[in-house]
């Protein structure tokens, strides 16, 4: 508004402002569309939260069972149960492990691009990231199948021996029998999320001002000494807000994952073991379940999670940056 | 090695940092090391890329053929994706039809009215939680509002919808953003010369803006081409029947012009084939489309910078 005023003194030049300067119109009509979004987030929210309680007011179920390790949500079972913890530690775990391959290397990716690259290597390898990102998941799902997974399979077949020097083997966790795994789900979701932390921990290196860099220079420190003492201390609030991004990401990518991951509904055992998410459960049985009965309601009870994680996420990521500005 | 390359390496000119200490050498070698290592996440993001070319390049040799282009898909023999083809591009344009002008709309308010107050906030707020909703979670979404609440079923405009609410934040930021590209002093200059500031907006800013409105769009449409988890409970997933094209009864829910029809995607028909894991082509099939997915894609993203970098060259000589 306070904007608009700086365009009114050309009024008084003209007999008479038009009825669409009168009424504001434009400014209305932009502002409707702006605003949509925030009626689509609250439509979500509702219908969302509405099917996602049927569960517990329509069936009967009694909120703490959701926690329960048991998912037997056939009605002619003997012992019905509803327990989503299955999902969600998969979803949890799935998501940890993709972190853990995908931030250092994105993360180093993005100081490559800001701190070392050329300015010829720069312009080949942000169009690359780009088009990473325009690769559909069903695509990343099925590369998942026709390389990773055979490849799981025929390399790590037979029982894996963790050892340590001396002590001897420490462990030993079964090999994969087929190659669709917990590992598959987190290495596709890992290369998934590249360019969303790189982009975003780049976009907070390249925020960091020169005088930090050439004042660390000058007191003769190496390139990678002022990387690590200057660079990612100063970074690190936009690093972290990247890695809540890509976690974000990956704990809400459905069809790559269920594709590679292997679907089994039980507590997650081992990395090299079939495992599911909170995701792959939904994109599988909705289709086979009838609409009202307890089982679909408890895959809307599913989504309502996902969305309260993803919410999260959002208020974190906020959290974040207010220190950022704080500070 | 020369004073300007070891400037550009970002080590100090001068005299050259003494190798005698240990401690010194130490982290010089960790330097090297380590700019060996950041050279080496660039190399490898660009041999994956790389390497996923090659590979549908290889594995769609054979199967991609006119005919795979333009049939029917079939049981028994390796068919074609004509239908679903067309259903992808289909919902690509209803979905942008929609969400293209919206988007804009919405840049405009974010880039040029909005002030600092709870309801941009608001509105950023709503325009982050979107982005970072699961697709699966949007694609239900459209499933109880529209296919079960309208009662509209497993149609294309279920499907373009729900796409629409899923990338509406990605276009109204990409438009936000090409808006604030443009200098103030276009603005101040055409508000000098008594335009108001909604003439300002669309006879200078929006006309200014347009090579970084395109690369928003073909960005979006990117996104929206290869979006399956959305549509899988919004469009349906039954493979299509034969089309007939010269059906342009958009009422009639067989034609495939009509909005009201179930329209299986590109992208869902590889999801579908590779669960059902039937048919003895299924391998290639899927092959085939994901290389056309991936053709598709990638001519989205050098289009946009193509197309982007001629429109800025045009205007700015203008």
């Amino acid at each position: 508004m306070a904007q608009m005023t700086a365009a009114y003194p050309a009024r008084g030049l003209r007999a008479r402002p038009s009825l669409t300067e009168r009424t504001d119109l434009p400014q209305r009509v932009v502002f409707a569309a702006a605003a949509s979004m925030i009626f689509i987030v609250a439509l979500l929210l509702a219908f969302i939260a509405w099917q996602g309680v049927q569960l517990f007011v329509k069936d009967g179920v009694p909120v703490g069972q959701i926690l329960s390790p048991t998912w037997q949500p056939d009605s002619t079972s003997p012992d019905v149960s509803f327990g989503l913890l299955p999902f969600i530690a998969g979803t949890v775990f799935v998501t940890v492990v993709a972190l853990l391959i995908s931030t250092p290397v994105s993360v180093g990716l993005a100081l490559f691009l800001s701190e070392v690259a050329p300015r010829w290597a720069r312009a080949i390898v942000q169009p690359a990231l780009e088009i990473f990102v325009g690769i559909p998941s069903v695509v990343w799902g099925w590369l998942g199948i026709t390389i990773l997974v055979p490849f799981l399979s025929d390399t790590f077949h037979g029982d894996i021996a963790l050892g340590l020097p001396i002590v001897g083997t420490v462990a030993t966790i079964p090999g994969f029998l087929t190659g669709f795994s917990w590992l598959a789900g987190s290495l596709v979701l890992s290369i998934m999320i590249v360019p969303t932390i790189t982009s975003v921990s780049y976009d907070a290196f390249r925020a960091v001002p020169q005088e930090l860099r050439t004042g660390s220079l000058a007191l003769g420190t190496t390139r990678w000494q002022t990387i690590r003492h200057v660079l990612i201390p100063s970074a690190l609030t936009g690093v972290l807000t990247a890695v809540v991004l890509g976690m974000t990401r990956a704990a809400g990518e459905a069809l790559a994952v269920q594709m590679v991951i292997g679907n089994s509904p039980s507590m997650p055992a081992a990395i090299t073991q079939p495992v599911t998410t909170l995701t792959s459960q939904i994109t599988l049985d909705m289709g086979n379940t009838v609409f009202g009965e307890p089982w679909q309601d408890a895959l809307w009870t599913m989504s309502l999670v996902l969305l309260l994680m993803s919410i999260t996420s959002v208020v974190l990521v906020r959290l974040i940056n207010k220190r950022r500005m704080g500070a | 090695m020369t004073a300007s390359a070891e400037r550009a390496s970002g080590r100090p000119p001068g005299p050259k940092p003494s190798l005698k200490g240990s401690a010194a050498r130490g982290s010089i070698l960790a330097d090297r090391a380590a700019t060996a290592v950041l050279w080496g996440t660039g190399v490898l993001v660009l041999a994956i890329l790389g390497g996923i070319i090659v590979h549908f390049a290889v594995a769609a040799w054979g199967v991609v053929s006119p005919s795979f282009i333009v049939g029917d898909p079939s049981d028994t023999e390796l068919g074609g994706i004509l239908p679903v083809l067309w259903n992808s591009i289909y919902m690509l344009g209803l979905t942008m039809f929609i969400a293209v002008p919206v988007g804009i709309l919405g840049g405009i308010y974010m880039a040029e009215y909005a002030g600092e107050n709870r309801v941009t906030s608001a509105i950023r707020f709503a325009e982050e939680a979107i982005s970072s909703v699961p697709s699966i979670v949007v694609g239900l979404f459209g499933l109880i509002l529209f296919v079960d609440n309208f009662r509209w079923g497993f149609t294309a405009l279920s499907g373009a919808l729900a796409l629409t609410f899923f990338n509406l934040p990605l276009m109204t930021r990409l438009a936000e953003q090409a808006l604030r590209a443009v200098p103030q002093d276009e603005r101040s200059a055409s508000l000098a010369l008594g335009a108001t500031k909604w003439q300002t907006i669309r006879h200078v800013v929006l006309p200014l803006a347009i090579p970084g409105l395109i690369t928003g769009v073909i960005l979006t449409a990117g996104r929206v081409f290869g979006e399956a988890a959305v549509l899988l409970f919004t469009s349906g997933i039954g493979t299509p029947p034969h089309y007939d094209f010269t059906d342009f009864d958009l009422g009639n829910p067989a034609s495939p012009w009509s909005p009201l029809r179930p329209a299986t995607t590109l992208s869902v028909y590889i999801w579908k084939l590779n669960s059902e894991g039937l048919g003895v082509f299924k391998n290639q099939i899927v092959d085939g489309s994901a290389a056309i997915l991936i053709s598709m894609v990638l001519t989205f993203n050098l289009g946009a910078r193509f197309l982007g970098r001629l429109l800025s060259r045009r205007l700015t000589a203008a």
